[in-house]
């Protein structure tokens, strides 16, 4: 085949499939054994300085705030995030300074919240580096590769762009329609942290809502680890096997993180801390503001549960359930 | 400038966006305008409109205003709450009608920057990205654009950046890049007027005018040259009922439109 383009974006987390074939063969235990352990012990064991790293979920929705949090409590630094819509995680951590690369389908913004002062200051400042642009689907068929074991998948967006001109994809001619087409490359994390309604101890997972990437996602990172509301038997992943999401194979930790997305949303459980997000916005326009708020938040608690009692405790997440069952109304107290 | 008596400018453009949406059939939307409007064209004249998130929400009955396209509000009493494989994959195979975004800066073939203002690697203001931008536009058979504040600013002749495909650089372009035929941009909307795009140069070409907007206005407030029609039309105006529904049942708290 052809080339006819080439983005000049890097290729993080790329590997040959048969080396790809041969770690997975050498490091993803097959045996159905107890996976839990604590969100310090999974962040210091499968969390290295340097790694390409992948939040489950989407935007502010069903993100393991636990693990962004435990990974800035324990200083990792010169980490590159996949961008994947990947938007109060991404900011935390960039403000942070454990990011140093990003490659971006959707960051730096909130959606309807407006634009992050914390993580566009960081890149507008050169500290931190776009190295890379996609689409959502462009990220996603990365996984989508990925998880099937084969270097690249084809696909249809990102042409004619600069988003492809800056992408790590590569065009080339369609060998059956003679068509140009684009040839998105797989990508395998290091290290992925998604969080789930409930899973068994094994790290069998099931979540009661759009999966948006996460199928693929869990799948194709070399590690993983699971943030859950609750544990359950496994007993039950048997009994209701299609309801399993992502398998106990692909897991190497298991976290049990009640409100665990907290201020993110868990959908059907609680609705966003519009407060806490507000909080944060605010005083991240000032890396001062950044620093008070991580001394607070994220320094200056020892579990997640009193970080909880912080912001608001019992009260506070009655309301976010009730929020979330549109038994109260909407607030905005970000907008200006 | 569009007489603000029974309406605000914010009302009109969501009240625009819906009118130009149609009845069974499918819109795969971004945040903020495009959900209003396809809310509240589903609540009035498009009851069968079935509205597409990228994160996996399909077909929802929205109780109300999502703040992401990813939250539960977006798959709430859906035909399925599936995940960004499938609605992408839909979208490619030709299942969606409408994509309907929002943005900042347009040039005249429709093509959209969301990515960066200045340099790439050491930009002076950076923007979010494609987010799911760049994949509806190159899968879906009719584009939807609003940019709330049409200005030189934002109706450039150079774009920064090109996240998102319009036209690309004029006929056949998009066909020549790769993306799907008979795809691309359908509609521009903006606080002055509502626009398509003449079928031989697939430059942007006005519509209709919105109520007290003149001619001198629209051209005032572009960069680059507007084609003119040989009879420029009136865009209708929202009725009371549209109004109260905007009001009432869609963004009570004025979020997006405003008090």
């Amino acid at each position: 085949m052809d080339i006819i383009k080439e983005g000049k974006g890097e290729l993080l987390g790329w590997h040959d499939p048969d080396e790809a074939r041969e770690w997975v063969l050498q490091n993803k235990s097959r045996e159905l054994k107890d996976k839990t352990m604590s969100a310090k012990e999974a962040v210091s064991r499968f969390v290295n300085d340097g790694d390409f790293i992948a939040s489950g979920g989407f935007g502010h929705i069903r993100v393991s705030m636990a693990i962004v949090y435990e990974i800035i409590r324990q200083k990792k630094r010169n980490l590159a995030m996949a961008g994947k819509t990947a938007v109060h995680d991404l900011d935390v951590l960039v403000g942070a300074g454990c990011i140093n690369k990003v490659e971006v389908a959707y960051s730096f913004g909130h959606e309807l919240r407006g634009l992050s002062p914390a993580s566009r200051r960081v890149v507008e400042s050169g500290q931190c580096k776009v190295v890379a642009e996609t689409s959502n689907a462009g990220y996603q068929w990365r996984f989508l590769a990925g998880m099937m074991g084969i270097p690249f998948i084809p696909s249809r967006n990102l042409l004619g762009t600069d988003t492809g001109n800056y992408s790590s994809c590569k065009g080339v001619k369609d060998p059956f329609s003679g068509k140009p087409i684009n040839l998105i490359p797989a990508a395998y994390p290091d290290i992925a942290f998604i969080h789930v309604h409930r899973c068994d101890i094994y790290g069998n997972a099931q979540i009661d809502a759009i999966l948006v990437e996460d199928f693929e996602l869990s799948r194709c990172a070399r590690r993983l680890i699971i943030t859950t509301e609750e544990i359950i038997d496994n007993e039950i992943i048997r009994r209701e096997p299609w309801k399993t999401a992502i398998p106990f194979l692909v897991v190497d930790a298991v976290v049990k993180v009640p409100h665990g997305s907290h201020p993110c949303e868990m959908p059907g459980m609680y609705y966003y801390d519009e407060d806490h997000i507000a909080e944060w916005l605010n005083l991240s326009r000032t890396q001062e503001g950044v620093d008070n708020y991580l001394s607070k938040y994220v320094f200056g608690v020892d579990s997640f549960d009193n970080y909880l009692k912080l912001c608001g405790g019992t009260k506070k997440l009655n309301y976010l359930k009730n929020r979330e069952l549109l038994k109260e109304p909407m607030v905005a107290p970000w907008r200006k | 400038m569009l007489i603000e008596d029974r309406y605000n400018t914010r009302e009109f453009l969501a009240f625009t966006g819906a009118s130009v949406l149609e009845d069974k059939k499918t819109v795969f939307v971004g945040t903020g305008f495009p959900i209003i409007a396809s809310m509240l064209a589903q609540k009035t004249h498009s009851p069968k409109l079935v509205i597409v998130f990228e994160a996996g929400g399909l077909g929802p009955l929205l109780p109300e205003l999502p703040v992401s396209v990813g939250e539960s509000r977006t798959f709430h009493k859906a035909i399925a709450a599936s995940s960004m494989h499938d609605a992408m994959s839909l979208s490619q195979a030709g299942y969606i009608d409408f994509g309907f975004l929002g943005a900042a800066q347009m040039d005249m073939h429709g093509n959209i920057n969301t990515t960066v203002i200045g340099n790439h690697d050491l930009p002076q203001s950076r923007l979010p990205g494609s987010g799911g931008a760049n994949d509806v536009a190159s899968f879906a058979k009719k584009l939807i654009i609003i940019i709330a504040k049409q200005s030189k600013r934002t109706f450039v002749n150079n774009l920064d950046f090109l996240t998102t495909p319009g036209f690309l650089d004029g006929p056949n372009a998009r066909e020549k890049a790769g993306l799907p035929k008979d795809t691309g941009p359908y509609r521009v909307i903006t606080q002055l007027g509502i626009y398509g795009f003449d079928e031989k140069t697939k430059r942007l070409q006005l519509i209709s005018l919105h109520p007290g907007v003149s001619v001198d206005e629209v051209i005032e407030n572009s960069s680059f040259e507007i084609m003119l029609p040989n009879k420029v039309e009136t865009s209708p105006e929202p009725t009371d009922k549209d109004l109260r529904i905007l009001r009432e049942e869609i963004d009570p708290a004025g979020i997006v439109l405003g008090k």
